[in-house]
């Protein structure tokens, strides 16, 4: 690769590509359809993923799974975000009582393991789509956040940000003039970052029993199915939902990861 | 001493805040629930052939018709007696089962906390040291592989190639079935797999934090500095140093994370731990349950981070001399 910001580009391009890839197949291809003259077929040609005890092709299961994944990380990774943007700027800009609230919902946030109160609030919700979308949505933005408001509280100290408040600057311009695109890179880089644990939070509470209902083909529901037919010895019916699950979201991973290093000033010029 | 004394009790303070906070939000959020107990537990047609005075019974006994203020109240009353209910589901004392289910699951969670935080700063220090090369680059692909690899789904192919294919190890529960008394190799047994799935999943966050640490600490200027007077050892002497501070971070915020990670690997695994109490109750609208466990486990964090600011000070000679200073 010729250098860093060509490959960065190349990935974010291939996982966009592989993203509407999905999204597409996943919106146009008709439902799966039962055919039991052809259940339990390992993965062959005609059927690269294998069958399953109904005769529905794995394979087209997957990228429905895939694409209603996908659209559930991106929704609930853009709230958290946006979320995560707002409370640690008012945090950091507001200071007083209002940065000690928000300080402590932080904590108390980040005091329940994630997967805990996910299930909580889609109980909350009466499970399904909703309840697993506003859990996954309402329980990660925390650490985003808590990253933005330590950034902007160091900002707020700075030199040039100092001068502009003694020269009469309102704290409303510093802050869209100033602050929030200092924290931007941080942001895209979160967004990005988040987009994987959205993906894999939803798809563990999904098959925790507390997500989408069975009859979705998400691809939690398709692994937590696959359970029950493990020690008869078909493999390939969490192997490949997995593998490609777990491709799409390293996929990302990487994406932000090197995202984030191009965009910090730091290290971009490496 | 005595800065050191309020420090902690500052902190215990607020501890006892977070936990305030922690009980009310999950009690709030498992009110809010539209699903009905009774509908979930007892069943739609069993309900139609019950007779009035049944029903009313049972909705007293799964407190139904509570209004939601008092029966708060008095959960938080008698919780701060040491009491915290009855578990519906298992109709024994939630304290009792909680305890009965930790000390299955502590085995697990802290041979896994134990092993992920070592592996986990070995291979970030390998990674770090090596920026670039190709140590680096292997840590590097396997820790994001694995991160962005669902930790449940870890477990069902540890579980197919050890269990279903090898048969070496067994399929789930912490001992055989219908055992008995169990020895100590054979729960070993029984916790090798989950715990396994834990420790991988836990270590590979832990090593992509300390390699960005370790980067970072070998950029700065007193390792040039050091590196220019010829010094030897820089890895031993003053990188592991400065990567110690948030290396106990990391440690201590990772107990969230595997308490987390616990619940998924003890559903794949059918280890009767607490995981696996939380998602039953979970699904089974067990309240107080749920909540005893909701509290516990944000103890075991909150407790947790205490620890470890307490050992910043310990660790840290600047922070013991800062907070004596003030």
């Amino acid at each position: 690769m010729k250098n860093r910001r060509q490959s960065t580009l190349l990935l974010l391009l291939l996982a966009g590509g592989a993203l509407c890839a999905v999204m597409l197949a996943g919106a146009l291809q008709p439902d799966a359809a039962a055919d039991f003259s052809q259940k339990n077929l390992p993965p062959c040609l005609a059927h690269p993923f294998g069958t399953d005890w109904l005769g529905r092709d794995m394979l087209g299961r997957t990228l429905a799974g895939l694409s209603l994944s996908i659209r559930l990380g991106l929704l609930t990774s853009a709230v958290s975000a946006a979320a995560a943007l707002a409370l640690g700027t008012a945090s950091a800009a507001l200071g007083g009582w209002v940065d000690s609230a928000i300080s402590w919902l932080i904590d108390l946030v980040m005091g329940v393991p994630h997967i805990l109160l996910i299930m909580l609030i889609s109980l909350a919700c009466g499970r399904g789509f909703w309840g697993v979308t506003l859990g996954v949505a309402l329980s990660h933005w925390p650490a985003l956040a808590r990253v933005l408001r330590g950034e902007a509280l160091q900002l707020r100290q700075a030199p040039y940000l100092q001068m502009a408040r003694r020269m009469g600057v309102p704290w409303g311009r510093v802050l869209t003039g100033h602050i929030v695109p200092h924290l931007l890179p941080q942001l895209w880089a979160g967004l990005i970052l988040q987009f994987p644990h959205a993906i894999l939070h939803e798809a563990s509470v999904t098959f925790l029993g507390f997500g989408l209902p069975p009859e979705e083909p998400a691809i939690g529901v398709i692994l937590s199915e696959s359970m029950a037919y493990l020690t008869t010895g078909r493999w390939w019916l969490a192997l490949f939902p997995g593998l490609t699950l777990a491709a799409t979201v390293s996929l990302f991973a990487l994406a932000g990861e090197r995202l984030r290093l191009l965009l910090a000033p730091a290290s971009a010029q490496e | 001493m005595s800065h050191r004394l309020q420090f902690t009790a500052k902190k215990l303070v607020r501890m006892a805040l977070l936990l305030l906070g922690v009980s009310l939000t999950a009690f709030l959020l498992m009110n809010a629930s539209p699903l009905d107990p009774l509908q979930t537990n007892v069943g739609q047609a069993a309900l139609g052939s019950m007779s009035p005075e049944q029903i009313a019974k049972l909705e007293e006994y799964w407190g139904a018709d509570t209004p939601a203020a008092e029966r708060y109240l008095s959960w938080l009353g008698s919780a701060l007696r040491g009491d915290l209910g009855v578990s519906l589901l298992y109709r024994r004392p939630v304290l009792e089962v909680i305890g009965q289910r930790l000390s299955t699951s502590l085995w697990l969670l802290a041979c896994a906390w134990v092993l992920s935080g070592a592996l986990g700063l070995g291979l970030g220090l390998l990674a770090g040291a090596n920026r670039g090369r190709w140590p680096d680059r292997l840590v590097r692909g396997c820790c994001l592989t694995v991160s962005s690899t669902p930790a449940f789904w870890l477990g069902l192919l540890l579980l197919i190639v050890f269990a279903v294919w090898l048969k070496i190890l067994p399929i789930g529960m912490a001992v055989p079935i219908g055992g008995g008394q169990a020895t100590l190799l054979e729960r070993l047994r029984h916790a090798l797999l989950p715990g396994l799935t834990l420790s991988i999943t836990g270590a590979a966050n832990i090593a992509l934090h300390t390699r960005e640490k370790v980067v970072d600490v070998l950029d700065s200027d007193y390792i040039l500095f050091a590196r220019a007077r010829g010094e030897r050892h820089i890895l031993r002497r003053h990188v592991l140093r400065n990567v110690a501070l948030p290396a106990v971070t990391l440690q201590f915020a990772s107990i969230g994370e595997l308490i987390g990670g616990s619940v998924l690997v003890e559903q794949v695994f059918s280890y009767p731990g607490l995981g696996q109490a939380a998602v039953s109750a979970g699904l089974g609208s067990d309240m107080p349950l749920l909540l005893g466990i909701t509290v516990v486990t944000a103890a075991l964090v909150f407790g947790g981070s205490l620890t470890a600011d307490l050992l910043y000070g310990a660790i840290d000679p600047r922070i013991r001399k800062g907070a004596a200073a003030q």
